[in-house]
């Protein structure tokens, strides 16, 4: 199953690092018998007595929602929060693509084994295998659940479902739901929460920002929330807390993450006690809609799924200022077939958006400002005619001409890369528990299986995986441990959190200075994408982490927002998002300058082969850096888990 | 362009509400609606006035947040398009601009451009659903279905939940939105156990949250931004018909 890959020339044994804190508590045995051996070795609780438990789930998208629907069937007490005004509006809504699953229905070779090498090898070894092959092996129960929920993935005439291929994989594995696949998924999920809402097993509270963790003898037992339309800081215990609050990708300001997408959630628990892994780790989404002015307030994916029937080009001389359909096809540089010919237009993300970037660093850009290259379907509209790109990728095409008012049926596509992911998240061990018992991370706002690069079609997966089968396994056996005492809202820790939340609200109004929010995290954006986005270098690193801590100090000095906190306040709420925004930026660098190596979405110029190709360091950074929070994000303490590849060999990453 | 809005202001669901005027300045062709009232919140801000508040999330026409009646279009009349897909440079230089909330009972408004749709989730809760016990799925291709029913259910999943079909309504009717549910549920073969009963108990729900009744005027279907089609509707009908007929009775 290796032979694809060329072996390391250096053997040297990576450093081992042994830190009780972030012990993964990978179950022992065989690989395929991890999962199952642990399934069973679990604890469980009685079906009668799991009505007396409580669980907080914070987040309704894919893992949030499928979590709380999963408990509340099992027959917990379930409560569950979302900052939207439905639950069904989570981000998962907006994923477009597809989501991967090991099925082998095409019988073109996949296996669960062929995903989970695909997904060790995608994330540039950086992600635990024990993790990831639980993914793989799950993906498969889920397909049939969504089946089973109604979810209308896409069909041949058969009548069995169809697939299509995604970047990083030679199979087609990909089920999907026309460019829909996200919101057919989460709606999938929120019906079956909305069914346990009617049956009053799920406790559903909307428009409800989370915006403090309450620990208790050091464990988590419960959130401070704020109501956004009354305005009311309210505490609620549990004995068990979920955080699938989604991924950070707005501290960029410009992604392709819906507008209240933020870091709030998992950057207060941090400041609680939960350890921050890799945050560094972003994607960088090849396929985007260039930015077209200083209004922009975020950026459109167009699907990767694009690249199957598209081919991406650049002119072959720079500064050429003919329009495109004037330049011959040998004065055109398809770079991604030419560099990456076994992979071609479907080489993976992170490789396929350094290419763009290379592409346009050379002037060889295209349209304003020289940010953008060229995904041209002439050719499949030739070979397929357009009413079959038309029945493929029609809403996506739609949706292209309404933003730019061009007409990609005529022309070709222009797109460039823009932030999109994070594979950084809460550090959680095995059983998806954070550094805080009681304390569980699920979906994009975990750090756990994508290591230092996401393929495309997995979050979905994961954020399955996660809701619908390993947390509520894991939960039910902390659960099943025992020695919750009981607590309730007079407990010290309770009414600190109380007024720590309300305190801050207030300060952001207090401060009555001069600038607005958003003026500040567009300024936050452009630090993060200039020293911390496709490439990095030390110097630039060390330079950001000067800036930042400048505009931290201005925000709390120079912010202004209007109104009160005693109802509706949507500048109140974007403000307490940025000042965690802030933080983060700083945490983001601080680990992007530590690791000294390029992996994945981690392109650190000092570390790169004589092709230009990212160059890992095993041997010295062959592991995941949780980060533990000491009072300022430049004080944090570093915690090294080794990781093991004992099923797949390292090797460096190779797409040609 | 310099375009003039007038934009209803209301502090909260108690309190009365009014059009206020303002100018935005600077207006590029390539912002899009929201963005342009970015633009004048920043303004509004510059001047010590409290922004706009109005819902969005996603602003890629998916999430079903956003809606505003615009020049008394919901979603500003251009064909499969939400507010947050509309681009300015569908007007023109010195345009007089009307952006108002959603009107009907059922969606009572918060502030400003902001309304509570608490009612559509209400009805989904009442059977919009297949009672598929995590784990209990039998192979996803276990039962092949027609391509032609697959992608119909698609056609009314497809439904964003953003209620522009109920303020297109002179009726205020939410029979679109619930008849894709309906619909999409009642193509599939998973769908049909719980079939008579999700269509009874989805439209006592409507009545309940006071919504209008449907009298075949397909406003909704004009305004839909993913064009869920008025035969979503008779579907609906004739499963309600066949239902009762039944007494509500699960047993075909
Ligand atoms: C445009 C786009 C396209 C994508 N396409 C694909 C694809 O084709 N395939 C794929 O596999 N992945 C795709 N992804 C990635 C994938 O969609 C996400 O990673 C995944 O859906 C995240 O799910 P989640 O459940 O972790 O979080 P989300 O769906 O983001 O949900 C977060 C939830 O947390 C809530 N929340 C957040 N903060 C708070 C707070 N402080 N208080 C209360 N509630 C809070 C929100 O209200 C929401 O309910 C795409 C992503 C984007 C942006
Ligand atoms: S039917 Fe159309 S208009 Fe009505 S809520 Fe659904 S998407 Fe919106
Ligand atoms: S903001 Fe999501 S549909 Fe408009």
């Amino acid at each position: 199953m290796t032979t694809e890959i060329k072996p390391q020339v250096d053997v040297r044994q990576p450093v081992e690092y042994t830190d009780a804190r972030v012990n993964a508590n990978i179950p022992a045995g065989p690989i395929e018998q991890k999962w199952s051996k642990h399934k069973f070795e679990m604890k469980l609780v009685n079906p009668s007595n799991r009505r007396k438990y409580t669980v907080i789930v914070v987040g309704t998208g894919l893992a949030g929602g499928a979590a709380a629907a999963t408990m509340a069937e099992m027959g917990y007490s379930v409560k569950a929060f979302c900052y939207q005004d439905s639950a069904r509006r989570a981000h998962s809504i907006a994923a477009q693509g597809g989501i991967n699953a090991a099925k082998n229905y095409r019988n073109d070779g996949d296996s669960v084994y062929r995903l989970f090498y695909d997904t060790i090898k995608g994330g540039d070894f950086r992600a635990r295998e024990a993790n990831v092959y639980r993914l793989a092996e799950l993906s498969v129960n889920i397909i049939d659940q969504c089946v089973a929920q109604g979810v209308p993935f896409a069909r041949e005439y058969s009548g069995y479902l169809d697939n299509r291929s995604f970047g990083g994989a030679q199979v087609s594995r990909t089920f999907y739901a026309r460019g829909q696949t996200g919101q057919q998924l989460m709606l999938g999920a929120y019906q079956a929460l909305s069914r346990q809402v009617a049956a009053g097993n799920v406790d559903l509270n909307e428009r409800t920002e989370m915006l403090d963790v309450i620990v208790i003898d050091g464990r988590a037992r419960g959130i401070v929330t704020r109501d956004m339309v009354t305005g009311k800081i309210e505490s609620h215990l549990a004995d068990a807390v979920v955080l699938a609050t989604g991924g950070y990708s707005n501290v960029f300001y410009l992604s392709t993450n819906a507008k209240g997408c933020n870091v709030t959630a998992t950057w207060r628990a941090h400041k609680r006690g939960a350890f921050f892994a890799n945050p560094c780790y972003t994607q960088i989404h090849p396929t985007c809609i260039p930015v077209s002015g200083d209004h922009q307030s975020k950026l459109t994916l167009m699907s990767e799924s694009l690249r199957n029937d598209g081919r991406v080009w650049v002119p072959l001389t720079a500064g050429d200022p003919r329009s495109p359909d004037k330049i011959p096809e040998d004065e055109r540089d398809y770079y991604l077939e030419r560099r990456y010919p076994s992979y071609g237009n479907l080489a993976p993300r992170d490789i396929s958006s350094r290419a763009a970037k290379v592409v346009c660093d050379e002037g060889r850009g295209v349209g304003p400002g020289g940010l953008g290259v060229y995904l041209d379907f002439t050719a499949a509209i030739k070979r397929l005619g357009e009413s079959t790109v038309r029945e493929r990728y029609g809403n996506l095409f739609d949706m292209y001409e309404r933003i730019t008012g061009e007409n990609p049926y005529k022309g070709p596509m222009r797109i460039y890369p823009a932030v999109h992911y994070t594979m950084g998240g809460l550090w959680v061990d095995y059983n998806l528990m954070s550094t805080i018992p009681g304390l569980f991370v699920g979906g994009e706002a975990n750090f756990s299986d994508h290591g230092a690069n996401r393929l495309g079609a997995s979050a979905l997966m994961q954020g399955l995986a996660d809701g619908y089968f390993v947390l509520p396994a894991t939960i039910s056996n902390y659960l099943a441990q025992g020695g919750l005492e009981k607590v309730d809202t007079t407990h010290s820790a309770v009414q600190e959190a109380v007024q720590s939340v309300t305190a801050q609200t207030q300060k952001f109004l207090d401060i009555k200075g001069t600038r607005t929010v958003d003026s500040f995290h567009r300024e936050l954006g452009k630090i993060m994408w200039e020293y911390c986005g496709m490439s990095r270098t030390d110097e630039g690193l060390r330079y950001a982490l000067q800036r930042i801590p400048e505009l931290r100090q201005q925000f709390w000095t120079d912010l202004r927002v209007l109104g009160s906190g005693d109802d509706l306040n949507q500048e109140l709420e974007k403000a307490g998002r940025v000042a965690d925004f802030i933080e983060l930026g700083e945490l983001m660098c601080l680990d992007a300058l530590e690791r000294a190596e390029s992996c994945g979405g981690h392109f650190r110029e000092e570390s790169q082969t004589p092709d230009g190709e990212a160059l890992r360091n095993d041997d010295d950074y062959c592991y995941v850096a949780a980060w533990e929070h000491t009072g300022e994000p430049s004080k944090a303490v570093l915690h090294r888990e080794t990781l093991h590849f004992e099923n797949i060999h390292l090797a460096q990453r190779s797409y040609k | 362009m310099k375009i003039t809005v007038n934009v209803w202001r209301q502090k909260n669901a108690s309190s009365k509400g009014r059009l206020e005027k303002y100018q935005v300045d600077h207006v590029s062709p390539d912002m899009s609606f929201l963005e342009m009232l970015d633009t004048l919140n920043q303004q509004l801000m510059a001047k010590g006035e409290v922004p706009i508040a109005f819902d969005h999330d996603c602003r890629e026409g998916i999430c079903g947040s956003c809606g505003v009646v615009i020049n008394g279009l919901a979603h500003g009349g251009q064909l499969a398009t939400t507010t947050c897909q509309l681009h300015m440079r569908k007007f023109k230089d010195g345009d007089n601009i009307t952006v108002e909330p959603w009107r009907a009972n059922a969606f009572p408004v918060i502030k400003d451009l902001m309304v509570d749709r608490g009612s559509f989730d209400r009805i989904i809760q009442a059977g919009g659903f297949i009672s598929a016990h995590t784990g209990s799925a039998p192979d996803a291709n276990g039962t092949p279905i027609p391509k032609d029913n697959a992608d119909m259910a698609f056609e009314g999943a497809q439904c964003i939940g953003c209620g522009a079909c109920v303020a297109a309504c002179p009726n205020a009717s939410a029979m679109l939105f619930t008849s894709a549910k309906v619909g999409h549920l009642g193509l599939l073969p998973q769908g049909q156990p719980e079939r008579q009963q999700r269509v009874l108990k989805m439209v006592a729900q409507m009545d309940t949250e006071g919504f209008g009744g449907c009298t075949n005027i397909g406003e909704c279907t004009a305004a839909c931004p993913k064009e869920i089609g008025l035969h979503f509707i008779s579907r609906l009908n004739r499963d309600l018909l066949g239902a009762t007929l039944r007494g509500g009775s699960t047993v075909d």
